[in-house]
């Protein structure tokens, strides 16, 4: 206790010295307030953590987890379901993402207007959807894209279009599964880049429309290197929530039809608990990880660039 | 005459129909499911399709409590979310502090922890932490559910931002007056960041109550289900009762936008969690 008392911030420290004479009090040791949360991680993050990479270089031999190398990692490399659920990821990332961050900041610059009346319901319009629980919101699209009768169908028949099997076609499959995505998420990514837009001063906006800059412009020149930031966080989480993706594929197709919506969590999730494949879901997980790690890594170097160079 | 036909007012007037489009996408969904909630699963699914709320609503709540005891699940998702709400909410709190006020031996390397634990995503370690609950005799139990989560990386990070501004004279001038480390925590540190903890709490309940993977994982009967999970069993049948389904979806969302009304802006901050400086 007295030697960690030493080590305590100076700032703290100071005045303590000079009144631990004057009146004895409870004191703790300095990791005591940390104490309970580094227990917790060590047991529920550190030690799996490193279990699971080494059940990675595992296979189940005879009911016996067996050192097998790489063996995993290059059955995933011929696995034509893992690299379905990847390519099904990169859609997403290229389609979804993009297409929702426009959306949102689109949406955020009109919010944003002075000249806009009922800001703020507009706002709760908008952000409603993500306050959906995920599986629930899932399960409201599921019944409203439900083949026969379901509503979505149903209102395409009344404007003279074909039915549409929208979970068990494949590519309507994966359009279905963007609709939702983006339906839930969009005003969610809105609001933050509105937060963004508003913490850009004012006097910016006046500055450039008295030297005459057209709404583009002003976009390109002030909004758009101001907004970076904003911008990096809403892409990298995005980004990782794609590739974490699992209750709503669950939830619409099971992955389904033939993997067309397959993505690699509900794929691990698959292999570890219905074929109770260890070694083999642990090598997937941590692909997994690797590309987070690589993506978010390429999203900083992206945007994070043009900003360095500003300052 | 003249303003109204300006393009500048027809440009603004384009402007709010499209918002009004996308408002509607994102609304309709919602007064659906109130719809459909109050019809039988027959109407549901008849041609035309009800427009207005129907009569049926007592009826769907009934068979969805006897096929899920949805009041039970409800009961489950609302205990394991304020438990973990509140307890990861304390240990979120004690650990910010004691990173951001103390020196230790270790404080790198669990600042470097906690950010890895951000980083890394959970599902990775889904196979180890299965077969801890599995040997610990967990499987099936609420902690398995709480536990390995309750220490939450976002939170003491959060936490721990939070109190690098707080004053150090506070702290100082508790101890003067007498107070110990616990009690200058409970009574002089955590009251004043009760913003912070509030916009916390609301993200950790938010999320508890999201947790889907992890509970269908972990809980096998089904009076232990969380709402999710037991509407998630809803659809593997043969014969699917959509409107039970579609109303236990609004009933389980009804909390999340009650919060979302009541608590707005520490709802939007909570959300934000540091995206926006200043």
């Amino acid at each position: 206790m007295s030697t960690d008392s030493l080590t305590s911030s100076p700032s703290v420290a100071a005045p303590e010295a000079a009144l631990r004479r004057a009146r004895p009090r409870v004191r703790i040791t300095h990791w005591a307030f940390a104490g309970p949360a580094a227990a917790l991680f060590v047991f529920f993050f550190a030690y799996p953590l490193g279990a699971s990479l080494y059940q990675s270089f595992t296979a189940d031999r005879a009911g016996v987890p067996t050192w097998v190398g790489f063996e995993q990692y290059q059955r995933m490399l011929h696995d034509p379901v893992f690299w379905k659920s990847l390519g099904n990821t990169g859609l997403l990332l290229v389609i979804q993402v993009p297409l929702m961050i426009v959306l949102a900041l689109v949406l955020a610059g009109i919010l944003n207007q002075s000249w806009l009346r009922f800001r703020s319901s507009w706002r709760i319009a908008y952000f409603l959807p993500s306050v959906t629980m995920l599986v629930a919101y899932a399960m409201v699209f599921k019944v409203l894209l439900k083949t026969d009768g379901g509503m979505v169908n149903q209102v395409l028949g009344w404007l003279g279009a074909q039915p549409v099997d929208w979970l068990n076609n494949p590519v309507w499959a994966r359009v279905s599964l963007i609709a939702s995505i983006t339906w839930r998420w969009t005003g969610y990514n809105a609001v933050i880049l509105l937060a963004g837009l508003q913490a850009i001063p004012k006097e910016q906006y006046e500055a450039a429309s008295i030297d005459g800059a057209g709404p583009i412009r002003t976009f390109a020149t002030i909004v758009a290197p101001q907004l970076r930031p904003v911008i990096l966080f809403c892409s990298v989480t995005s980004t990782i929530g794609t590739l974490q993706l699992f209750d709503e594929n669950l939830v619409l197709t099971r992955g389904g039809p033939d993997n067309a919506t397959m993505t690699p969590v509900l794929y691990l999730y698959k292999i570890g608990f219905d074929q109770l494949d260890f070694g083999y879901a642990s090598a997937i997980a941590w692909a997994v990880v690797l590309i987070i790690g690589v993506l978010s890594f390429l999203q900083f170097r992206f945007f994070g660039n043009a900003e360095r160079e500003k300052r | 005459m003249n303003a109204a036909a300006s393009p500048r007012r027809l440009g603004r007037a384009l402007v709010v129909l499209v918002l009004a489009a996308g408002a509607v996408v994102s609304v309709v969904p919602f007064y659906w499911m109130i719809v459909a909630a109050t019809h039988s699963n027959s109407e549901l699914f008849h041609s035309p399709p009800p427009f207005l709320p129907g009569g049926n609503l007592l009826r769907n709540l009934v068979a969805l409590e006897d096929s899920i005891g949805f009041s039970r699940v409800m009961l489950n998702s609302l205990g394991i979310a304020v438990v973990y709400t509140l307890g990861s909410g304390l240990i979120s709190a004690m650990c910010g502090y004691g990173l951001a006020k103390y020196r230790f031996r270790g404080r790198g390397l669990l600042l470097g922890l906690v950010l890895a634990t951000m980083m890394v995503p959970f599902q990775v370690l889904l196979v180890p932490l299965f077969q801890m609950m599995a040997s610990l005799g967990w499987v099936d139990s609420y902690q398995a559910v709480i536990l390995p989560f309750l220490a939450n990386s976002f939170g003491i990070f959060l936490m721990r931002q939070t109190f690098l501004a707080f004053p150090n004279e506070l702290i100082e001038s508790a101890r003067i007056d007498g107070a110990g480390d616990l009690r200058t925590f409970y009574r002089i540190v955590l009251p004043s960041v009760r913003p912070q903890l509030g916009a916390l709490a609301i993200f950790t309940f938010m999320s508890q109550w999201n947790a889907f993977l992890w509970p269908l994982l972990m809980l096998n009967s089904e009076d232990k289900y969380t709402a999710p999970v037991a509407l998630y069993t809803l659809v593997g049948g043969t014969h699917v009762d959509y409107a039970g389904l579609i109303l236990g979806s609004f009933l389980a969302t009804l909390p999340l936008m009650v919060i979302f009304f009541l608590f707005q802006k520490q709802f939007v901050s909570g959300l934000l969690g540091g995206a926006v400086k200043g």
